[in-house]
């Protein structure tokens, strides 16, 4: 994908460094490093444009990379350095909103068997309040709409699955053979076609939208981007790979009956199976992959490393509050008629 | 490393509480007249609510129907004790 357009000063910085040859300027790293510690100690909310979108961009050199960029950056340590410090305060912001969910959890005494720890998840994830965005797509949302929601999704869904893949080196035993039998199904069980990623950019085509992974990159909201950056944060630390765990099993369990609706939606407005196929999709895969993220992955986990048991739960909560954020832009946009997305001009730095 | 449990089987089925079955390995899915199912994955969740509307396979209306696979009155929901 190509570099975005900067949100502020943190992103214009990432952005100016990574035109650049790694180590060719140690003073302007030295600067940026300077300039991010004085601005993430002023950022209240970190679901902030700037925040977000330079984090967006240096997870991106783990995946496929932006346009132009040195592959190099990926592991210089100075550009760990910058991530760390934004990522530290985003783990402890997202901590703190999940911690709302996860302190109203009844853990069980003991170490929790895999049945038990999955039933805990689907006990978070049945209660999920918040507005929600499926009903709307199913019922009222108009061709605009729908786009726009293709839009927000296809940050994550063209690069479907990627994040969790991390967390596989990082597993043994039930939770590994688990998490890979999820990822061999994401990613088609040998068939490209039936790659979700690619599922996802044939609906994106059927409502005339470019399919190039990170196209709309800049005119999603910071919300957007923070939903994929949890991800990252999680998948690339071994250590939260307790979160990330937790993380697949909410997204799982939160999704066979609204890719229902929104598949309903779909067809509501006249779109064929070419376009609903992935929503189809996703009805039958997500109920079979909720019992195996639950029990197999989050379950196996939390038994054979007991510590992890709160990782799991925070990784499912932080999903769940991540998703309500979105969900409430989303509709508080769209019920007043207008557009979600960030309009796009340049933004001033 | 623990020992995983070996299943001799050529195929394993899950009972999931209050949830589908999950069925692994080598198997195949047929209808009454011997046709085979449409099958799109190798481990799949056969609907054992009977609210599903995917049938044979689980669309996840369990959860939202309160199907119980275990009688109320020994529910072990939120512990490691089920009953044997």
């Amino acid at each position: 994908m190509n570099i975005p357009e900067p949100r502020g000063p943190i992103s214009a910085g990432v952005c100016a460094l990574l035109t650049g040859d790694p180590g060719a300027d140690p003073s302007a790293l030295v600067a940026l490093h300077a300039r991010v510690t004085e601005r993430v100690a002023v950022v209240e909310d970190l679901i902030d444009d700037d925040v977000q979108l330079a984090l967006f961009c240096l997870y991106e050199l783990h995946y496929g990379g932006l346009a132009g960029v040195d592959d190099r950056w990926e592991w210089h340590p100075g550009l760990i350095g910058i991530r760390q410090l934004l990522e530290e305060p985003f783990e402890a912001w997202l901590r703190s909103e999940a911690g709302v969910l996860t302190d109203s959890v009844r853990r069980p005494a003991g170490t929790p068997g895999s049945d038990a720890t999955a039933a805990l998840l689907f006990e978070l994830a049945a209660r999920d309040g918040g507005p929600s965005v499926s009903r709307h797509v199913a019922k009222k949302a108009n061709a605009e709409q729908l786009s726009e929601f293709l839009i927000h999704k296809s940050l994550y869904q063209l690069k479907e699955a990627d994040p969790h893949t991390w967390a596989i080196p990082r597993l043994a035993g039930p939770a590994k053979a688990a998490l890979v039998e999820i990822q061999a199904d994401e990613y088609g069980g040998g068939r490209p076609e039936r790659m979700h990623s690619a599922m996802f950019a044939r609906t994106m085509r059927g409502l005339g939208l470019k399919d190039s992974y990170g196209g709309y990159v800049d005119v999603v909201p910071a919300i957007t981007l923070a939903s994929v950056n949890m991800m990252s944060l999680f998948g690339l630390n071994r250590r939260l790979r307790g979160a990330i765990a937790g993380h697949l099993a909410m997204y799982e369990m939160t999704s066979s009956r609204p890719n229902q609706l929104y598949g309903n939606g779909f067809r509501r407005l006249g779109f064929d199976a070419a376009v609903t196929g992935y929503f189809d999709e996703h009805v039958e895969a997500d109920a079979v992959h909720e019992q195996i993220a639950g029990r197999d992955l989050a379950g196996g986990l939390v038994e054979a490393e007991p510590d992890l048991l709160e990782d799991v739960l925070f990784g499912a909560a932080a999903a769940s509050c991540i998703d309500a954020r979105f969900a409430a832009l989303l509709l508080e946009a769209w019920e007043n008629g207008r557009s979600s997305l960030r309009p796009l001009v340049p933004a001033t730095t | 490393m623990n020992e995983i449990p070996l299943h001799p089987a050529n195929a394993s089925l899950v009972l999931c509480p209050d949830g589908p079955i999950l069925v692994r390995g080598d198997f195949d899915v047929v209808m009454p007249s011997g046709e085979p199912a449409p099958r799109q994955r190798k481990t799949v969740a056969l609907c054992r609510c009977g609210a599903s509307a995917i049938k044979p396979y689980c669309d996840g209306t369990h959860k939202m129907i309160n199907f119980r696979t275990e009688p109320p009155d020994v529910q072990g929901r939120g512990t490691s004790e089920r009953p044997n």
